[in-house]
């Protein structure tokens, strides 16, 4: 296994794989196959696609320590890109093809409709660490600092799923669903925290 | 070519522009209508062909192809996703079909399927059909105008509204739980909304029966209201003297009120209905006040504040 993530082959393999779905997505387009309402299905594939790959970045620190596979760590920044990717596809959609590049209705939306309020704070926090995923910005800005930053992702997650339930008239399973995986991740990181603290508070010198 | 523009009450024929593996003729469904078959053909629809047009028939319209209108529906007993119903509405068993119309009134019946059928001539009318989720379609309907078996029962003096209500069966549809709606199904009108003849008692549409996942074998279409007032699979018609509880008033009363009538001034509080995306259709076209009906229907509501009444 870790051999297999550190292949020359495992990054090249992930990027395939996250650009299956619009590659499925453009191939149904092309044979015309997306059914009754093409722009709404394109509006809904995006968006769920931007949520699972938010949700696996999110799991890819919980699954290191669980699996004792650091090399994990290798693919973190490649999928929140791709969150990123299908997030901008997303709101690409919303602003082409539901408001017509109308910036009158796009701007009464995200004020009067409290799902797109949440669906455009979700996808606007995503920006600044788009910016800053490279090696220069995380020197630059320094590790401490960087990863303050990047913890931006838990309330842009946050705010997808909130987004992702208030839009949905009254089924709630699939939206319960990703906020349950949503609380396991955010309760892995909060576990792991408070243990590595009582650790340091055990180990650690008293002055 | 699937569709084509409709002026006046023309010699279409519907199955003409429907892929002809989705229609059944009558008599071969007959002749084979043994045990495993009658299982394979269970969502086809029977033909309903020589229903000439009736005067209440919107002109004008483009009608939308019958595969987007059988594949996109919202029939929440079979699942919440648009294409769910015309996978899982075959479970639906529609013979035998009784339909009760009972409460406030002198003569109440319980029909079966095909003396209601027969209560009153069958026409076709075009109908603009809008969602409140912001889609619309333009569907040939077949049936007649609901005040027939309506005044047939005559209603007495305490009868104000009417409530209807959905065939359920837990057994073999989607649980109130999951759906996050309440089953059976039921809705409401006032009494002069049932009465008026727009309101259609619908067993066909495409010169067909009803498909399932479209509402089979009988339901209701109120053209000016949003597509959820217009009832599915409808068991039990009930006069009544209060406005009846509703299954999405129920849900969620600032969303969906009793009325519901389409109107582009007030908004859904989570979207605009200011605009409709016809199926079929690229862009957005604006959404007319009643749906279009408003010189037909708007009298029903003088006086209404339409904003408190939505």
């Amino acid at each position: 296994m870790p051999n297999l993530l550190t292949s020359r082959w495992a990054k090249p393999v992930v990027w395939g794989l996250c650009l299956l779905p619009p590659a499925l997505l453009a191939a149904r387009a092309a044979r015309n196959d997306l059914g009754a309402n093409p722009i709404e299905f394109i509006t809904h594939a995006t968006g769920d696609w931007t949520l699972r790959l938010l949700l696996i970045t999110l799991a890819v620190t919980p699954l290191r320590r669980i699996l004792n596979l650091p090399d994990l760590i290798r693919f973190r920044r490649l999928l929140g890109l791709f969150a990123f990717f299908y997030a901008c596809l997303h709101f690409a959609t919303w602003i082409g093809l539901d408001k017509f590049f109308d910036p009158a209705e796009m701007w009464a939306d995200v004020v009067k409709r409290r799902f797109i309020t949440a669906g455009a704070t979700a996808f606007l926090l995503l920006i600044p660490l788009a910016l800053t995923s490279t090696a220069g910005s995380i020197r630059r800005l320094g590790g401490r600092r960087w990863q303050r930053l990047h913890r931006l992702i838990y309330v842009s997650a946050l705010a997808g799923v909130i987004h992702y339930f208030w839009l949905v008239k009254s089924d709630m399973r699939l939206p319960a669903l990703y906020a349950a995986i949503l609380c396991v991740l955010l309760g892995a990181r909060a576990y792991h925290r408070r243990r590595r603290l009582a650790a340091g508070a055990k180990s650690a010198p008293s002055y | 070519m699937y569709s084509m523009l409709i002026r006046r009450a023309p010699d279409v024929r519907w199955s003409d522009v429907t892929p002809r593996r989705l229609y059944l003729n009558r008599r071969v469904f007959l002749s084979s209508a043994a045990g495993t078959l009658l299982g394979a053909v269970a969502l086809r629809a029977e033909k309903l062909s020589g229903v000439p047009f009736g005067r209440l028939s919107t002109t004008g319209e483009k009608v939308t192809p019958w595969q987007d209108v059988t594949s996109y529906n919202n029939f929440y007993e079979f699942g919440t996703g648009k294409g769910d119903p015309v996978r899982l509405a075959g479970k639906l068993r529609t013979s035998p079909w009784k339909v009760s119309v009972e409460g406030q009134c002198a003569k109440p019946r319980v029909y079966d399927l095909d003396s209601l059928m027969k209560a009153a001539p069958l026409e076709q009318r075009i109908y603009r059909h809008r969602c409140v989720e912001g889609w619309s379609i333009v569907v040939p309907w077949i049936g007649y105008s609901l005040a027939a078996i309506l005044k047939a029962a005559e209603p007495n003096p305490k009868a104000k509204y009417v409530a209807f209500e959905s065939y359920y069966d837990s057994g073999t549809m989607l649980g109130s739980g999951a759906a996050g709606i309440d089953f059976p199904y039921r809705e409401g009108l006032r009494l002069d909304e049932a009465l008026h003849p727009l309101t259609l008692l619908c067993f066909g549409m495409y010169e067909q029966t009803l498909p399932k996942q479209d509402g089979a074998p009988v339901r209701l279409v109120v053209p000016w209201k949003y597509g959820f007032k217009s009832i599915k699979s409808l068991v039990k018609i009930r006069f009544v003297e209060k406005q009846p509880p509703t299954t999405w008033n129920m849900a969620n009363d600032r969303e969906y009120g009793f009325y519901s009538n389409v109107n582009p001034e007030v908004d859904h509080p989570r979207w605009s209905q200011a605009k409709e995306r016809r199926l079929g259709e690229f862009f957005k076209r604006p959404t007319l006040k009643f749906n279009g009906y408003g010189d037909q229907v708007a009298a029903l509501y003088s006086g209404m504040d339409l904003r408190k009444y939505y």
